[in-house]
């Protein structure tokens, strides 16, 4: 794909012109008749549907900055303010809150799409690591946007995650300071955090052209997994406009449905109550718990007894996912054809969201209360402390041993030569009816 | 791929997609709980996606909090003028101009307000207007806290999204005040609240192996008694009713347009659905001879 030529013809002077001093027009006409894997599922989708979430969340929030504060005695009222005289400030500030939940489910099936489907293996490990650069860029700029409206969860939220970095030896407490701008989060904080908040997404911005560019280069990979060879090309790819335009937009008009159900009828369905209770230094809330798209990491934190341990070991499972590429020693890319690295598979997805529960959760609470249990070192053994322990061993274990391991014992299935082979068992007999150019369906 | 599978493969993607919102939504409400006892519902007409603020209710709402929430607790964020918008307590269709309206002009000139005197810049009060804010009962937080055993009532703005299950819990609180069951070790200024949230194991003394009983403390006394507040609609005067009505009128003033935003929703899912029919036509059409 990365061989594919040219077939744009400027037409008009205008177009002739500006084609031989920036090629604008044919960059973006090359892009729309990329050759793209016809048997593209619907769990690549996700790409286009991310790319809305940032542009939702760029224009919403532009617009919220006009009007909010960024002041510890007005952020709060400021927001309240947005939504009540604003014209159109509640659906847009809902939007832009919920919005952050809606990239963040997308990402996550974004992530496991690609994490079933090897598309993080040869040649593909630099679109890998640039989306594992956005994901935590990502949550970097989420947790300081939840700071922003200055309630209870905002500071207490900054609180722990700021305190994490006092962890560090030597260091911590100088970075600590210079990163909240004092001693204590206070105004100084607020304003920094809104600064950053405005700047990341547009260095998510950047990356993701990054990620496209290497995409583009090294071509999407598809449900079986394989390279398509030169003279499958024709045969095998579509042109992406219109075939994947349309496949992709009507995704995202499914995703706008589920987008709009929260924005409209449960704008704070996946918030937390406390938030709209005023920040007060004073005060601690019951329950310091963050965003639901966090609690898989802030679990595996709170797993480690030691504070310094649980920093490594949370910033380590983010960590993990960039050197994915060199753990994986499996030849073939697709779980599809390999059952026992699909079944682990399962089993991660399953601990992930076991892990985000977890997160939600007392760590003394027991997980099924009445039964019986026994202290095992430092908490009894029904409790959500020992399920956090295990869920995390498991994440650890599927990406340090299970990857490596399975790669070199395992036995795959027989991967088809082709992609159309799957679909059809006759071979590629109705794929010479696959029209390859753009031009014949517009 | 037919179109058999098609629909396979995205409902499989679908309701993977559903059940993943589903546990995220699920994990909230179990932190939320505490020891509280689940709040009652108090069968509002706001509720659902196709429900209305009764009117009525707003207004009885607002008159409770004025004769009692208010001497008490502030509603900093609110505005006379709020009241007059469109789904508010004192709408009136033919008085569009939420400052214009009659009721509102009424209602905002029984409070005084501080102000400086234009021409001489001197310390005045005068009569509240639409664009005014509610007047908060003390001049600081200290003042409120000082006046109320070290803890300051807490603004009743935006009450109703700062509690789960808002409006039902503020209506399950205020009418169930219940006497503390035998056993309990209430702390002077306190009050036993099933519905309040707490854990009462440390001050329960009673039989052997039994438990402590579900709620909290509170430090705000019973607000409410049966015939306190005057209703000139019929409406009968009960702790039950009035607590009901304050806790509709909290709900709309935490969240006035929610009303409006649902019915805006109604339309952007109408279009959202005929563009995802649309689309998926236009998808069939253009795939169609494409075995993939």
């Amino acid at each position: 794909m990365s061989d594919h030529e040219s077939t744009y013809v400027p037409r008009t002077g205008v177009e002739k012109w500006l084609d031989s001093r920036l090629p604008i027009v044919r960059f973006g006409a090359d892009y729309m008749a990329l050759p793209t894997p016809k048997n593209l599922n619907y769990w690549w989708t996700f790409g286009g549907i991310l790319a809305l979430c940032l542009v939702v969340q760029i224009a919403t929030g532009v617009i919220l900055a006009m009007h909010y504060v960024p002041n510890t005695e007005m952020a709060f009222a400021s927001v309240e303010r947005i939504m009540r005289d604003v014209n159109g400030g509640d659906i847009i500030r809902y939007t832009h809150a919920n919005g952050a939940s809606m990239f963040f489910i997308a990402v996550y099936l974004h992530m496991l799409r690609g994490l079933y489907y090897g598309s993080y293996k040869a040649p593909r490990e630099m679109i890998w690591i640039i989306g594992c650069v956005i994901f935590f860029l990502m949550i970097a700029t989420a947790f300081l946007g939840y700071v922003l409206p200055w309630g209870q969860m905002s500071f207490w939220g900054a609180e722990v995650i700021t305190n994490l970095i006092g962890a560090i030896p030597v260091v911590g407490e100088p970075i600590l300071i210079w990163l909240r701008g004092g001693p204590a989060i206070d105004n100084a904080t607020l304003n920094r955090f809104f600064s950053l908040h405005y700047l990341l997404p547009f260095v998510i911005a950047g990356c993701v052209v990054l990620h496209l560019w290497a995409l583009h280069h090294a071509g999407q990979n598809n449900p079986v997994g394989i390279l398509i060879p030169k003279d499958r090309m024709a045969k095998d790819t579509v042109p992406f406009h219109p075939y994947f335009t349309v496949k992709d937009g009507f995704a995202i008009i499914l995703f706008l449905i589920l987008f709009a159900t929260f924005v409209f009828y449960l704008p704070n369905a996946l918030g937390h109550a406390d938030n709209y209770i005023p920040a007060n230094p004073l005060q601690t809330p019951a329950h310091i718990v963050p965003e639901w798209y966090m609690l898989p990491f802030y679990a595996i934190l709170r797993a480690i007894p030691d504070k310094l341990g649980g920093v490594i070991a949370m910033f380590g499972s983010i960590g993990v996912l960039f050197v994915l590429p060199w753990l994986d020693t499996s030849k073939v890319r697709s779980m599809r054809y390999r059952p026992a690295m699909r079944t682990f598979f399962v089993i991660f997805v399953i601990v992930g969201m076991g892990l985000g529960w977890c997160g939600a959760q007392l760590p003394d609470a027991p997980v099924i209360p009445g039964m019986p249990s026994f202290t095992l070192f430092d908490g009894a053994l029904n409790s959500y402390l020992w399920l956090t322990r295990l869920l995390t061993a498991y994440y650890f274990l599927f990406f340090l041993v299970l990857m490596p391991l399975v790669g070199l014992r395992e036995t795959p299935r027989p991967i088809p030569a082709t992609i159309s082979e799957p679909v059809l068992p006759g071979g590629d007999v109705m794929t010479s009816a696959a029209p390859a150019s753009p031009e014949k369906k517009g | 791929m037919t179109l058999k599978t098609n629909i396979q493969s995205m409902k499989k993607t679908l309701v993977l997609i559903a059940l993943a919102a589903g546990l995220a939504a699920a994990a909230q409400p179990a932190l939320a709980a505490g020891g509280a006892k689940h709040p009652r519902s108090g069968g509002f007409t706001f509720e659902g996606p196709f429900g209305t603020f009764d009117q009525g209710q707003l207004q009885r709402g607002y008159k409770v909090y004025r004769e009692v929430c208010s001497s008490c607790h502030g509603m900093d964020l609110m505005y006379f003028r709020t009241l007059a918008e469109p789904g508010g307590p004192f709408y009136d269709a033919h008085q569009a101009n939420p400052a214009e309206n009659r009721f509102v002009k009424v209602l905002a000139a029984e409070v005084q307000v501080p102000d400086i005197d234009t021409e001489t810049g001197e310390a005045v009060m005068r009569d509240a207007v639409p664009a005014d804010r509610f007047p908060n009962p003390y001049p600081n937080a200290t003042a409120a806290a000082a006046g109320n055993g070290g803890a300051a009532p807490p603004d009743l703005s935006v009450m109703a999204k700062a509690r789960h299950d808002g409006a039902n819990y503020i209506y399950s609180l205020l009418s169930g005040y219940r006497a503390a069951p035998a056993g309990l070790e209430i702390r002077a200024g306190q009050y036993y609240n099933p519905y309040m949230a707490g854990d009462l194991t440390p001050f329960w003394k009673g039989p052997e192996g039994s438990h402590a009983p579900k709620g909290g403390f509170i430090a705000m006394p019973p607000p409410l008694r049966d015939g306190q507040v005057t209703y000139d609609d019929g409406s009968a005067q009960t702790v039950d009713q009035y607590s009901k009505d304050v806790a509709a009128f909290i709900a709309w003033a935490s969240d006035p347009k929610q009303v409006q935003r649902k019915q805006s929703g109604l339309g952007v899912m109408i279009f959202l659905i005929l563009f995802a029919g649309v689309t998926y036509l236009s998808y069939r059409r253009i795939w169609k001879g494409v075995a993939h």
